[in-house]
């Protein structure tokens, strides 16, 4: 399993990819709606790129508690172990 | 065997995997139909999760508000199968002055959005696919029951009440062209479309307490199971007709 710091570095590039946001703003303490101004369907489309990236199953009823990078990075941490 | 073995099935919107139409078109595939999607706006996502199906299927790009991409529709499913058997209309949108309350107060071009994205649109999307469909065809929508008023869904309801209309008028002046069109009356189900409904979550404690047989408001498969048996031979002679996948609800008082 990754570190979580791979795991952070793993979701910026994703974020990039799909919104543009350049990766080094995807800092652990970011929220992803008022830091990072990303919206719910960018946002899942992220979620669903990171499960096929870290093998893991994150339902849509999920994301809206994912407020945060530090929250989504959890997550994932959590759901792959 | 499959209920749909060699239908040819083109299925609009496809967003996430909650949605109706992933669901209808993942059981036509398992059913035997080759499906063709459409995606409108996002569809990097919708090509995501074309890849989650059993078979992963092309997605061609659908606004029904563009007139070149219902114009070029037809070329363009037909660069990916030879014909439709079948058609998915799942598509509707709201602005959100029109939904949540504010019924008194929503402006007619909101309304009118509304009404061509949700119910006009079932004509421009059968129009657009009948030149496929030689030998006529099956179309489904997806509806919400428009025969009472529901909190918060306002003028989405009245779109919902102009879809049904719309299905019975293309039924009878499709009827002998052997096209046959029908919708399907689904409970409610957690998908993008309905999180966006303020309110959606006092839904669920009137299915709880009046569907008879029970609802999940996040299971989308029984209302597309509903959709993949519209598109089958075994309703040869059902059209304009509205089935409800609703657990039962409408049929109870209370």
């Amino acid at each position: 399993m990754a570190s979580t710091e791979e795991i952070r570095s793993g979701l910026a590039e994703i974020v990039n990819e799909i919104t543009g946001v350049p990766a080094d703003d995807v800092q652990m303490e970011k929220s992803f709606t008022d830091d990072l101004d990303i919206d719910s369907l960018s946002m899942i489309e992220v979620v669903v790129a990171a499960e096929e990236k870290f093998g893991v199953k994150i339902p849509e009823d999920e994301v809206q508690n994912l407020a945060t990078v530090s929250d989504a990075v959890s997550y994932i941490e959590k759901a792959g172990s | 065997m499959g209920i749909l073995d060699g239908k040819r099935i083109l299925v609009t919107g496809v967003l996430t995997e909650a949605s109706f139409a992933f669901h209808a078109a993942k059981l036509a595939q398992n059913e035997g139909a080759t499906v063709v999607l459409t995606g409108f706006g996002r569809m990097s996502l919708v090509e995501r999760v074309a890849n989650r199906l059993p078979k992963p299927a092309p997605v061609l790009e659908l606004d029904v508000q563009n007139d070149e991409h219902l114009d070029t529709l037809a070329g363009r499913v037909r660069e990916e199968v030879d014909g439709l058997d079948g058609v998915v209309h799942s598509i509707a949108f709201a602005p959100q002055s029109a939904l949540g309350g504010a019924f008194l107060d929503t402006s007619f071009e909101d309304v009118s959005t509304a009404v061509h994205v949700s119910a006009y649109s079932l004509k421009s999307l059968t129009m657009a696919t009948l030149p496929l469909m030689p030998d006529g065809g099956s179309v489904v929508g997806m509806d919400f029951d428009a025969q009472v008023a529901w909190s918060g869904y306002d003028w989405m309801g009245v779109a919902k009440a102009g879809l049904e209309s719309t299905a019975r008028y293309l039924a009878k002046y499709l009827g002998e062209r052997r096209i046959r069109v029908n919708l399907v009356s689904a409970g409610p189900v957690k998908t993008m479309a309905a999180r966006s409904i303020p309110g959606f979550d006092e839904f669920e404690s009137a299915w709880d307490t009046r569907a008879p047989l029970g609802w999940d408001l996040n299971d989308p498969e029984p209302a597309a199971r509903g959709v993949v048996a519209l598109l089958s031979d075994w309703f040869p002679k059902t059209t304009g007709e509205i089935v409800h996948v609703d657990g039962g609800f409408h049929a109870i008082g209370a």
